[in-house]
């Protein structure tokens, strides 16, 4: 079941770039590099990266090696590697996701983040907060916040035209 | 395609669990290995080296016959997937007592390894061994005897592939000493089940054996006409110690009849590649010029024999029933 289309989803995408924009500057950070988790959260990367107009290219991380549940479930499909076309030293990283839902990717994506070098800082962009964190994060910018039944699953469709969908999974 | 047997290489589910020959292995399976390798490919050149995918894993290096290369790679694949690994130099060690190998095995279950990666000069030797060890255990073959050295295969493909974006299409000739090559073997495996249009032999005919054209290669005995059209070209070590017996009649001799020169490598494609899976023996299989020029993919395989061991680790690693 579609829960956003496109066009809903484009706007909340406008205001979370203003909202990003806000919260960098209050900070002070500029010269930000933006990073995008695969598959989802670069497609959400691609269009802040496009709303903000950064020249640098954008950064993208499959998290595939750093996952917690390899000795469970083991290899998971390929995706495209990571590849992050800048120093991260001292660059005060914006961490893009679709969803965030248990903490363990962004947690798998902040180790494979440090293991290229040393942030300045690290702040976390998601569409959808799904606010069910198993770990201690929390989103710095999030588009919207929802909550699910219980077994429901929510997924991101694109890359061309982007929406969010529902479903249950047949037992 | 006729339905392949699982065999002892695959778990219940069709996933890799031990890694013996690219024998049986459909084109799935030996392109998922390529398509992870890709995913690795970068990691060496980070800031930490390091990814933690295998942490807490302990993974033996159980070389009965003399490598440097190869184990080295093995190990630093190892180490870069964060596992721990032991090298087990078993030709100085335990056997020399009069340890059996089934007794050795046991020995390093008791220290709770993971993973044996076995170099044995018995073909068959990495088979036998997935046979006896226990379930959670998984193995990979570095090289037996004659009969297959896969990741070397692997690594030349995800070479070729990385050059040529795919095998359709593909002329690949492998030349040297066929007969005593286990890389040959499990080139010519992998080559055809993923689509390399045409595979080529050449050698003498004292360095090809019979059952060669049954596996679906075309043999050649002149250089020349081999290597017409060829787009790449896989150069086999030509091993000293073979070369005086009557098979060959002296290292000059082979050089001026197959080795790989710039003015015979002109009846290739223009943008013909090299390999060679090392150790070179420069003017005997291969001319200085060839190994050191443009078209030689030669130190590039090196580093991609990394990525694709980390590949094949992580993959029957994480074949969980």
């Amino acid at each position: 079941m579609t829960v956003l289309d496109n066009t809903e989803i484009e706007e909340i995408l406008t205001k979370m770039a203003e909202d990003l924009r806000t919260f960098l500057q209050e900070r002070n950070r500029e010269n930000i590099a933006i990073v995008g988790i695969h598959t989802g959260g670069v497609w959400i990367a691609q269009r802040l990266h496009q709303l903000l107009g950064i020249d640098e290219a954008l950064g993208e991380l499959n998290i595939a090696f750093y996952r917690d549940d390899f000795s469970q479930i083991g290899m998971h499909p390929s995706v495209e590697p990571s590849n992050l076309p800048f120093d991260v030293d001292n660059r005060h990283v914006v961490l893009v996701d679709d969803i965030l839902y248990t903490g363990r990717t962004v947690r798998a994506a902040l180790n494979e983040i440090f293991d290229y070098g040393r942030p300045a800082s690290v702040s976390l962009v998601v569409l959808i907060d799904r606010g069910e964190q198993e770990l201690p994060f929390k989103a710095d910018v999030a588009g919207t916040k929802m909550s699910l039944k219980a077994g429901e699953h929510v997924k991101l469709t694109g890359p061309d035209k982007l929406s969010l969908v529902t479903s249950i999974p047949a037992k | 395609m006729t339905a392949q047997k699982p065999g002892i290489q695959l778990n219940k589910k069709g996933r890799l669990k031990h890694f013996l020959t690219t024998e049986e292995l459909s084109r799935q399976i030996l392109t998922e290995i390529l398509d992870t390798a890709e995913n690795f490919a970068g990691v060496g050149e980070r800031a930490v080296k390091k990814v933690p995918l295998l942490r807490g894993k302990t993974i033996a290096n159980l070389f009965f016959e003399p490598s440097t290369r190869t184990r080295t790679t093995f190990e630093l694949a190892a180490k870069r997937l964060s596992a721990d690994v032991l090298n087990i130099n078993i030709e100085a060690s335990a056997t020399k007592k009069g340890e059996s190998l089934l007794d050795t095995l046991q020995t390093l279950e008791s220290m709770h390894c993971d993973m044996f990666v076995v170099r044995h000069a018995n073909s068959g030797a990495a088979h036998f061994i997935a046979s006896l060890v226990a379930p959670g255990i998984r193995v990979i073959n570095a090289g037996d005897g004659r009969h297959a050295h896969p990741t070397q295969a692997m690594l030349d493909a995800f070479t070729i592939r990385r050059h040529k974006g795919g095998f359709n299409g593909l002329k690949v000739a492998i030349v040297g000493d066929i007969m005593h090559s286990r890389v040959a073997r499990s080139e010519i495996h992998a080559f055809n089940t993923l689509g390399v249009k045409e595979v080529r032999v050449i050698a003498p005919k004292t360095l090809i054996p019979a059952y060669m054209r049954a596996l679906g290669v075309k043999v050649f005995h002149d250089l020349k006409l081999g290597l017409k059209g060829v787009d790449a070209v896989i150069m086999l070590r030509l091993q000293r110690e073979r070369m005086q017996g009557p098979l060959l009649p002296s290292a000059d001799e082979f050089f001026k009849m197959y080795g790989l020169t710039e003015e015979r490598l002109k009846v290739a494609s223009p943008d013909v590649m090299v390999l060679h899976p090392g150790p070179i023996n420069r003017g005997v299989e291969i001319d200085s010029e060839v190994a050191d020029g443009p078209r030689s993919v030669i130190l590039e395989q090196v580093s991609h024999g990394i990525a694709i061991r980390m590949a094949v680790m992580s993959l029957c690693m994480g074949s969980v029933e």
